[in-house]
């Protein structure tokens, strides 16, 4: 199979790769996918808990070269965005991004889970009033 | 240095050696006969070079020149073998035996005859070396078992099974024995006579001969095997398999053979001291890699390893320019990883971390270096990568994790 030469820039430079420190705060962490299926993704989060804006993010992936790549994209793909943002990023803008085949959209769902995981994590350890506090119209998860 | 890319996928094909296109050459233009030809010197002379070629696949596996039939491959060889006997022994009985690991060629011309209800197959499962059971295979043979097909050599992890043991076995209960021999001919020493085979499947392409020829060995005698043919026409080949010989094809497979069995014991040597210092050098170099297949009773060029907590296409992607192949589900269309590592009963997780490493008679030592220098580099980068290797060395079981897949 030939690669997209993005997908081939994503993994052979991958951007973002790493972990946050334990214990620092508000970072969400979201992994999705499981070793036996071939695709474990971690993207974490770090969100400013005032404005709720993606200030930083940091991936790790198990998986083939379109799922490394996904993950690396996403992580440029949210940072500076609102966390409501960030949970209407839909994995179609990731397949038309990457040049993504057919049979490697999977990797792109498995990314735009990983955002709603992180994000739904971070607010886990939010308290409630922070979270709402910039007052933007509650949207439903149906939506994203 | 070495030239880029390197070729490293031998056991799914193997270049044409140059001796072997030189035998092949005349065969194109001035000797084009078709050796169907009875009456004239081009007809003639295309069968004389048939004839030599049979003679020279018949003697790299011990066999006598006439029980060779030509074909265009080992997936036409195992139908024939799989399909021919069990309809030409159709009052005899219904039942075939076979093994888990097998080949598709094999595996699915056995599902075709029960999904026609033509035969019931027993699946032999292997142990975690990838080898079966003699014992298994003698509890699974029924008084209606017609057909024993097991392949000489796997053509992913390399496990050689114990062909003489279950040759013995077919002999005693008096069933036709077939052995799918495409990895092991011209790479082992494989007699016929010795290992109890009555049909025989080999490829030329697998031994540095030319795609789209090969045989399919049919014993005479002690006993006699027929066989239905499958493919109806002017007779050829004894009326086991019409169609007009593919005489180039055919010179190169026997010019394949005859070399493969002048020099088999040296470049055996030659493979095994490459392939020892491949999987020496990556398993210094790493932690957490783990051999598939038999340690010793093995193919001399296979080396099939999983390298923990790295996606096998990922690695492939990062070894651009070595040609190597993968178990892992996302080279397959499938989603699904090997049947073959599975088989062996490797976690789901490891058969995705397989990579399968073939070393070839045009491979060198200064090869075998970059190969293990880059794959070492990229496995390595890739842990960075994983976060399954982040949990893994904070002391996290990844088999009690609670993953959320879909």
């Amino acid at each position: 199979m030939a690669y997209s030469e993005k997908v081939i820039e994503h993994y052979t430079n991958p951007r973002n790769v790493g972990s946050f420190a334990k214990g620092e705060d508000n970072v969400g962490t979201g992994i999705v996918g499981a070793p036996e299926c071939g695709d474990v993704m971690k993207l974490q989060l770090k969100i400013n808990p005032a404005n709720g804006v993606i200030e930083d993010a940091k991936f790790k992936t198990f998986g083939c070269g379109s799922a490394i790549a996904s993950s690396s994209y996403v992580t440029e793909l949210v940072k500076g965005k609102h966390v409501d943002e960030a949970m209407a990023i839909k994995n179609t803008a990731i397949v038309q991004e990457l040049n993504l085949p057919p049979v490697k959209i999977h990797c792109s769902v498995l990314a735009e889970d990983a955002i709603k995981a992180a994000i739904t994590d971070w607010r886990k350890h939010q308290e409630p009033a922070v979270e709402s506090a910039d007052a933007v119209p509650a949207r439903t998860a149906q939506e994203g | 240095m070495v030239k880029l890319p390197i070729y490293m996928d031998n056991h799914a094909t193997t270049p044409v050696d140059p001796r072997v296109i030189e035998a092949m050459l005349p065969y194109f233009t001035e000797k084009f006969g078709n050796a169907a030809s009875r009456n004239h010197s081009f007809g003639w002379e295309a069968e004389e070079a048939v004839d030599r070629a049979r003679n020279q696949i018949a003697a790299l596996i011990g066999a006598k020149s006439k029980e060779i039939i030509i074909t265009s491959g080992a997936t036409e060889s195992d139908n024939l073998a799989i399909k021919g006997v069990v309809e030409f022994y159709k009052d005899k009985g219904n039942h075939v035996i076979t093994c888990v690991t097998e080949h598709k060629a094999v595996l699915d011309s056995c599902r075709a005859l029960e999904r026609t209800g033509k035969a019931t197959v027993t699946y032999l499962p292997v142990d975690k070396y990838g080898m079966v059971d003699p014992d298994d295979l003698r509890n699974a043979i029924t008084d209606k078992t017609v057909l024993i097909t097991i392949m000489y050599a796997n053509n992913e992890v390399g496990t050689i099974h114990p062909i003489a043991e279950i040759g013995r076995i077919a002999k005693e209960k008096g069933i036709v024995f077939h052995c799918d021999a495409v990895q092991a001919v011209g790479k082992v020493p494989v007699n016929v006579d010795r290992d109890g085979i009555d049909l025989l499947s080999l490829s030329a392409h697998k031994i540095y001969g030319p795609k789209g020829v090969g045989a399919i060995y049919v014993r005479s005698k002690g006993p006699r095997v027929r066989l239905t043919p499958q493919m109806d026409g002017g007779g050829h080949e004894r009326g086991m398999r019409s169609g007009t010989l593919n005489v180039t094809g055919i010179v190169g497979l026997g010019k394949a053979c005859e070399i493969a069995g002048a020099e088999m014991e040296e470049e055996n040597r030659r493979l095994l001291d490459l392939r020892n210092k491949l999987q020496a050098g990556i398993f210094e170099r790493l932690d957490e890699v783990y051999l598939n297949g038999h340690p010793t009773a093995r193919l001399p060029g296979n080396l099939n390893v999983s390298f923990a907590y790295v996606e096998g296409e990922s690695l492939l992607m990062g070894i651009s320019d070595i040609a190597v192949s993968s178990g892992s589900a996302c080279t397959s269309a499938t989603l699904e990883p090997s049947y073959v590592i599975r088989a062996l009963g490797v976690d789901e997780e490891l058969a995705h971390s397989s990579i399968r490493f073939g070393v070839g008679r045009f491979n060198t030592g200064d090869e075998v270096d970059f190969v293990t220098d880059r794959v070492t580099r990229e496995v390595k980068r890739l842990r960075e990568m994983s976060p399954l290797y982040e949990m893994a060395r904070e002391g996290i079981d990844l088999k009690t994790v609670q993953w959320k897949s879909e």
